[in-house]
């Protein structure tokens, strides 16, 4: 039962998260790059004054798998980094933290490119 | 007589069609909260292997990605976004599919200049603005020491 | 030789329309008028490996097939007119490469079929050239890798939207020959820009050049639109089309009626094709002027029309650095004796 509810949650939370993002593009004409870029920006800044943290904790993947949730992850890998290591962690942090959804994109674009083409619509 | 450029652009956006918001919502809305459900069902399923919690989150995200540039391939990721939106542009699919699709697209400008230059064409000022935010952030608790 | 009345030029040779053909893709074969065009190819990469590449062989059929039409051969063709939307107008120039012609390029963005014509008559009207061809291409593929996102790109298109033609259009102009049908009147355009800055409302942005140049040539020439059988703008769509119809009454108290048809609506079904606003592209006005008006005309359907296509005028550059869309509109008036 546990189950399911969190799965509710998850759906609930990410679900209304897309729809801020839904809302901006239809309403406010802005280009999905700009769109996306807003959205990271706004994780990182909800990560550093601790305010998506407690979203996390509820809704689990509902909140960490909308780019926020990315944006989440760059601020708190790099309070990490900043801990551990001081002032080179401000520099090393934020990459280390995107490392793994940007590697994976990138070996996935280069390995798809190899067989596949782009097709007529 | 001539139209002011005021004038006519309430004409023009009287005559344009808006995008219908409420369906676009709801699609949105399922979409986007179906896959961050399965996300949260897979890191269900690896917490009972011995994965820590760090290692299942980003095998997770890998999956995710996996899959998007598998549909990105066979050409179906934009026909299910044409509904979805926001839905599968906001999760992490979108940043994946904006780097697949400009690899795919670019390849016959070569593998070099082609595919490596124009992969983040779409998600690099994603990258640029989250990594510098964050490291900003770094750079302010660690003057005001609030780590 | 040809003589102008305000902005409006009335040729004295009559250029004739002896030959057009169209070239069409796919999509555009499934549409309303898919009996009407010359060639219809299911595969839109054409074999090629890059868009770029089908896009010059689209152009290249449709050259090809109004030359065999017309009954004449390669050298008697003494220049060919054409362009398209693709960087430095590589569409046209690698697609006519192997025709060995002399070769002017033009630019009119979506406007080029009539800014071709338009060439190619007053070439003719200077008497050193007796067989010209004007045409043009675009190609949906390359056109959203220029304009707009991948192919495979997961976004959403607003309503405003329009659909780039995938295919071409060619016709063979001459001094002398075919079967009635000729250019009259010539008109180019002047640019209009009333601030419109949304590249996914093309319609908007090029409805006040039609209108200019409609207004115009019918001030020039003493007419008003029901002395048309029809008069097709290039690429308006539902929203260009219905903007400029408001404009012309309320600007010029002219109402356009049901003399006005869009090739921008009529290529595509758009109950059923998912092409939103219409069609656009250089390709949309092309391969509907070489198909159902240039038939229509020879079969008579039509005897006095305005061919008039619209074009915006900006590029990726200019719309980055916050620039509106300026529209123009070339007009060419095609009769039958």
């Amino acid at each position: 039962m546990d189950i399911v509810v969190d799965l509710l949650k998850a759906f609930a939370v990410g679900g209304g998260i897309c729809i801020i993002g839904q809302l901006l593009i239809d309403f406010t004409k802005m280009t999905p790059g700009k769109v996306l870029v807003l959205f990271v920006v706004a994780g990182v800044v909800l990560g550093a004054v601790g305010v998506y943290e407690p979203l996390v904790d509820f809704a689990g993947a509902g909140a960490t798998t909308p780019l926020t949730g990315f944006g989440y992850a760059l601020a708190k890998g790099t309070r990490q980094a900043v801990a551990e290591k001081g002032l080179l962690g401000a520099i090393s942090g934020p990459f280390s933290s995107a490392s793994v959804g940007i590697m994976a994109a990138v070996l996935s674009g280069l390995v798809v490119s190899l067989f596949a083409k782009p097709k007529d619509k | 007589m001539s139209i002011s450029n005021e004038e006519y652009g309430r004409m023009a956006k009287r005559l344009s069609p808006n995008s219908p918001v409420v369906t676009d919502c709801i699609k949105a809305f399922i979409f986007g909260g179906s896959i961050c459900a399965f996300a949260e069902g897979l890191n269900i399923a690896f917490s009972y292997t011995s994965m820590t919690q760090e290692e299942s989150k980003a095998l997770t995200m890998i999956i995710l990605i996996a899959i998007t540039a598998i549909l990105t391939a066979f050409g179906v990721f934009d026909t299910i976004a044409k509904h979805a939106g926001a839905g599968t542009m906001v999760p992490i699919t979108g940043f994946a599919n904006s780097i697949v699709c400009s690899a795919l697209e670019f390849q016959t400008e070569g593998r070099i200049l082609g595919t490596a230059a124009q992969m983040f064409t779409i998600a690099g000022p994603v990258i640029v603005f989250g990594c510098s935010t964050a490291a900003l952030y770094g750079l302010i608790i660690y003057l005001f020491g609030l780590y | 030789m040809a003589t102008r009345r305000g902005k409006t030029i009335i040729t004295e040779l009559k250029p004739k329309v002896i030959a057009f053909a169209s070239a069409v893709g796919k999509k555009e074969g499934q549409g309303p008028l898919s009996k009407e065009f010359d060639e219809i190819y299911e595969d839109t990469t054409m074999g090629e490996d890059s868009w770029e590449k089908a896009e010059s062989l689209y152009l290249k059929a449709a050259i090809s097939k109004a030359l065999a039409k017309s009954g004449l051969s390669k050298s008697d063709i003494d220049i060919i007119c054409s362009g398209d939307l693709l960087n430095q107008c590589i569409g046209s120039s690698f697609g006519i490469r192997d025709f060995q012609l002399p070769f002017c390029g033009v630019y009119g963005a979506c406007s080029t079929m009539a800014l071709s014509l338009c060439m190619t008559s007053l070439m003719i009207e200077t008497g050193a050239f007796t067989n010209c061809i004007a045409a043009t291409s675009s190609h949906f593929c390359s056109a959203e890798k220029q304009f707009r996102k991948p192919l495979e790109y997961g976004g959403q298109r607003p309503p405003t939207a329009q659909w780039t033609v995938t295919g071409s259009g060619a016709v063979v102009l001459s001094k002398d020959g075919g079967r009635g049908v000729y250019i009259d009147k010539i008109h180019l355009g002047t640019i209009q820009d009333l601030g419109i800055l949304d590249s996914n409302n093309m319609g908007a942005a090029m409805a006040p050049a039609a209108k200019k140049t409609i207004a115009d040539f019918l001030s020039d020439t003493g007419t008003k639109p029901s002395d048309y059988d029809a008069i097709f703008t290039g690429d308006l769509g539902s929203v260009g089309s219905e903007l400029l119809c408001e404009l012309m009454l309320k600007e010029e108290g002219i109402d356009l009626g049901t003399v006005h048809k869009d090739c921008g609506l009529m290529i595509y079904d758009r109950e059923t094709q998912d092409v939103h606003a219409g069609g656009s592209g250089c390709g949309c006005s092309g391969s509907v002027l070489c198909s159902h008006i240039l038939s229509g005309m020879h079969k008579g359907k039509y005897r006095n029309i305005l061919f008039i296509a619209t074009g915006a005028l900006m590029s990726t550059v200019s719309s980055l650095q916050g620039q509106t869309i300026p529209g123009i509109a070339h007009l060419v008036n095609f009769r039958k004796g």
